[in-house]
């Protein structure tokens, strides 16, 4: 039975990813959208290295931890490391107001009482705060404006485009509620009245689609999963989850009884690149893979397609023996098919 | 024919209403200088009949306005052989002026609130009710056809008395218009047995559910366009298939995502005829066998050349659209979250494509496959799929906007949202495309330099002007100084709308613009550092102008009195917020020329000056 702590199937725990905005990882329900994580350009081109690392799945965040323990799954480190190093501070960011993300917000009385529109509950009354915007009321010197908006900029910046950071994956999940707390936001970046210009039905819509979308109100997709060594398989809905960390929490919990208490070390090396680093892992004699065969009838890593693609073509998930899935892929498919 | 009619027609008004009544255009001024006499102007060598026939084929509302100014004669014509009138602002002129011009009227397209409305900036009962308009229309235009309403109030009871009150009505359209219920469109569905077309498009609807649908009786056939994407409640689908089977000629049916694909496949196959669809949900689990009925439908539908809707798609089901997707010339993906392989994979079926609306989930990439694979692309449009998230940093940049720009050199239409742009990029844009007429370009972050220099993005909207000279209308963000409007001044000659926000040093730059800009004739600007300097600079060119939106910027209530002092037949709206002082700053300015006058149906909140 594995202890509460470094529980690992693969035996990896990381250091290196420099995931972004761990901090996101919660479940927030609807506020998950559908872009799955996935393999997304660097935005400058400039970091290669870094691109890497930005497509490695994040099958357990850098500062996200399963709940109730410190877990590492398919080869991430759950534990918070450094922050990587992108021009985007994450604190300030995550204390950003999203008031309006689904399209309503509560008008604020802030301490710049004039930007108040209370509009009889349409959607999207929001209030601009303080010096983040530049805008001419901060003063009737005309002259203040570029001050101020050049003041503001440098954390909009950060928040707006992140030049050097290719910054692709997203969480999209925001744990932070549409809330009014502006107190820990450094950059006071608050929303507009009517900015983006979008219209309303497009705001709300887009606002449940996402929604819809994470919750699939279409339906759900119950799949077997089978781990080598149990007596017993586990069907689980894929549709529950929004991505592959929530998987591997949900997996772990379920096969927890089922472990031989070999839980691997967890000072291996950091490395870049996903395979690069579960194969490695594997080979180093870590415990389990999991992994997941296809419409097509092939076994496959999990965690290589963005997580909408997954969902989409997993019909069957395997917790496979690492020492199996050595040579991964013919190895594994021989292995399978005869146990299938 | 009705030539001694014409020739009776005895109008003293006309000679102001000639003036007066110029729709677009700066030749009101022309107009005015040169007063127009029955005899120098005698009939020309035309016999009356063939010039009348001549006037009766223009369509465009602007040629017939041209028309309209030539002399007493023409004008006569023109005013009686026009069936179809457009109002740009409602409040510019009376229902009861435009019948009396106009006594042949069977197609009305009305505009109301000040485009800002459209984003929360306009209180709620501002006005621009249309009820007035129908009472008139009823009494001087019973034969009714059409009527096409874009950010108008439009009550059920307004509804129902349009149903009722023209017997001929065929098409109603509404965009982007408030103040009516499920109910109201019953009421069209119950007693409009005439209607070909019913078009309800982002509104603001009260949505009590889908029997509304369900109110067309058995016996109507005649409906030909049907758009109820808007309105989102679950309707009796059987009833939609009765509808659909019944009404032969429909060629356009865009449905609401309660319709599912398996209802969508039945829908179709009863209707292969539709040039244009909107497609529901696009996402329901489908078996082998239903996947395949849907592919061969739609490989059934030859004439599909728009596609929208694919509310919630699954990727995976797009390839059963590629029959159809031969032919598109227009793609609205601005509701389906697609990510970029999806979407590139798409595209390459879609070589015809003109016209693209996209989310911006499909990044940069996306944009790349739009650019390798749609060499006829004529407009794009990029919208943000979480535009209220700071957290998100993903969507696309200026390298989407790039690569479209070199792949699609026909691109003359563009809205593009984005977080971040670069001077350089823009640059190049409109060098590979240099025949814009539409440039929208929306960074969302407000007073947002340039990324990588940290500069300014005057430079960009600089090339946009310089090199687009057919440039109608521009929409500028980012951090701009005064720099950006000199330019716009300078060289946007054909200019004809103008957005601003949160843009701009001083009072000089809407200056520039107002004084370089010839053909403008709408400007909205919204928490720019402009003031009563920069609104007084404008005094004659409003005139000219169909309006002029200013809020959150440094105008005063004493400037809009003297705007409004200066300019007798200038409505000057003030919108004020509770509890500011009549001295002080005015925060909302509508500006609009009008021939009614002040309009007596103002809230409170609303002062005319």
């Amino acid at each position: 039975m594995s202890t509460p702590l470094e529980h690992d199937y693969i035996g990896l725990t990381e250091s290196s990813s420099m995931e972004r905005s761990s901090d996101k990882i919660s479940s927030s329900s609807s506020s998950s959208s559908t872009h799955p994580i996935e393999d997304k350009p660097s935005k400058t081109a400039k970091d290669t290295c870094l691109n890497l690392k930005e497509t490695e799945l994040r099958l357990g965040l850098p500062g996200s931890q399963s709940p109730e323990r410190k877990v590492s799954l398919f080869g991430k480190d759950l534990e918070s490391n450094n922050d990587k190093s992108n021009g985007l501070s994450v604190s300030p960011l995550k204390n950003l107001v999203s008031g309006a993300k689904r399209g309503f917000s509560d008008a604020i009385d802030g301490s710049n009482g004039k930007w108040v529109f209370p509009m009889n509950g349409k959607s999207d009354v929001e209030l601009a705060k303080g010096a983040a915007l530049p805008s001419p009321r901060g003063g009737l010197d005309s002259k203040s404006n570029p001050q101020q908006a050049r003041v503001s900029v440098p954390a909009m910046k950060e928040v707006g485009g992140i030049p050097q950071s290719p910054k692709p994956v997203q969480d999209k999940k925001n744990p932070v509620p549409p809330s009014n707390d502006h107190a820990t936001a450094p950059a006071a970046k608050a929303q507009v009245v009517g900015w983006p210009p979008i219209r309303s039905f497009r705001k709300n819509t887009m606002a449940s689609n996402l929604a819809k979308n994470s919750e699939d109100a279409a339906g759900c997709l119950y799949v077997k999963v089978s781990m080598d060594g149990a007596p017993y398989l586990r069907k689980v809905d894929l549709k529950t989850y929004k991505n592959y960390m929530e998987l591997s929490s949900a997996l772990e919990k379920m096969f927890s009884c089922f472990t031989i208490g070999q839980c691997s070390s967890n000072g291996l090396p950091v490395r870049d690149g996903l395979s690069e680093s579960r194969l490695m892992d594997l080979l180093h004699g870590s415990e389990y893979v999991l992994t997941y065969e296809d419409k097509d009838g092939d076994w496959m890593l999990v965690g290589d397609v963005p997580w909408e693609m997954f969902t989409d073509s997993c019909k069957r998930l395997r917790i496979m023996k690492g020492s199996e899935a050595i040579g991964l892929a013919p190895r594994a498919m021989e292995k399978c098919k005869s146990q299938n | 024919m009705e030539s001694s009619k014409l020739k009776r027609e005895k109008d003293s008004q006309i000679s102001d209403e000639l003036n007066e009544l110029r729709m677009e255009s700066s030749e009101l001024k022309k107009a005015k200088d040169s007063p127009i006499s029955d005899e120098s102007y005698r009939r020309s060598s035309f016999p009356d009949e063939v010039l009348e026939r001549v006037i009766s084929l223009l369509n465009s509302h602007r040629d017939r306005s041209s028309v309209s100014l030539v002399c007493k004669d023409w004008y006569n014509m023109e005013r009686w052989s026009r069936t179809h009138v457009f109002i740009g602002n409602c409040y510019s002129v009376s229902p009861e002026i435009v019948a009396r011009r106009f006594p042949k009227i069977r197609s009305v397209t009305l505009k109301g609130k000040p485009r800002f409305s459209d984003f929360n900036l306009v209180p709620q009962n501002w006005g621009a009710d249309v009820h007035a308009w129908l009472v008139v229309f009823a009494a001087k235009y019973p034969f009714l056809e059409e009527l096409r309403l874009k950010r108008m109030t439009i009550s059920d009871a307004s509804l129902e008395f349009l149903a009722s009150s023209f017997p001929n009505f065929k098409a109603l359209s509404l965009l982007s218009c408030d103040g009516f219920s499920t109910n109201g469109l019953a009421a069209i569905a119950t007693h409009c047995k005439n209607l070909t077309e019913l078009d309800i498009q982002e509104n603001d609807i009260d949505d009590k559910g889908g029997g509304w649908l369900s109110c067309f009786p058995e016996s109507f056939t005649s409906l030909e366009v049907l758009n109820f994407a808007n309105v989102t409640s679950d309707i009796n689908f059987d009833a939609l298939e009765r509808l659909i089977g019944r009404c032969k000629s429909m060629r356009v049916l865009k449905v609401n995502r309660s319709v599912s694909l398996e209802q969508l496949q039945r829908l179709l196959a009863n209707a292969p005829q539709l040039t244009e669809l909107g497609t529901g949900s696009f996402s329901q689990e489908l078996t082998p066998r239903q996947y395949e009925d849907l592919e061969s439908v739609f490989n059934n539908c030859k004439n599909i050349h728009t596609l929208s809707g694919l509310w919630e798609v699954k990727g995976l089901y797009l390839p059963a659209l590629y029959p159809v997707s031969t032919h598109l010339t227009f793609l609205n993906l601005s509701y389906a979250v697609l990510q970029s392989d999806e979407l590139a994979k798409l595209l390459v079926h879609c070589p015809q494509l003109k016209r693209l609306w996209v989310l911006d989930t499909v990044e940069d990439k996306g944009l790349e496959a739009v650019g390798s694979n749609c060499p006829l692309l004529e407009e794009l449009r990029v919208f943000p799929a979480d535009p209220f998230d700071e957290e998100i940093v993903y969507g696309v940049t200026e390298a989407g906007f790039v690569a479209v720009s070199y792949g699609c050199p026909r691109l003359h239409y563009v809205l593009y949202f984005c977080r971040q742009m670069t001077n350089a990029g823009v640059a190049t844009v409109v060098r590979n495309c240099p025949d814009f007429t539409h440039f929208r370009l929306c960074i969302m972050t407000p007073g947002q330099p340039d990324y990588l220099t940290n500069e300014p993005m005057d430079e960009a909207f600089g090339a946009v002007v310089k090199t687009c000279r057919k440039l109608q209308r521009l929409s500028v963000s980012g951090y701009l100084t005064d720099l950006t409007f000199e330019y716009i001044g300078r060289y946007a000659k054909n200019l004809e709308t103008l957005s601003v926000a949160f843009a701009g040093s001083s009072d000089w730059g809407m200056q520039c613009v107002l004084a370089g800009c010839p053909k403008l004739r709408k400007l909205e600007i919204r928490d720019c550092p402009f003031g009563n300097a920069a609104l007084l600079s404008g005094l004659e060119k409003y005139e000219s102008m169909r309006s002029l939106w200013m809020s959150a910027c440094n105008v005063t209530m004493n400037g809009c009195r003297l705007l409004a002092r200066e300019m007798p037949r200038l409505n000057v709206e003030v919108m004020k917020e509770e509890g500011s002082d009549d001295d002080g700053r005015a925060d909302k300015v509508y500006v609009y020329r009008s021939i009614a006058g002040r309009r007596r149906d103002a809230p409170s909140s609303v002062l005319t000056l």
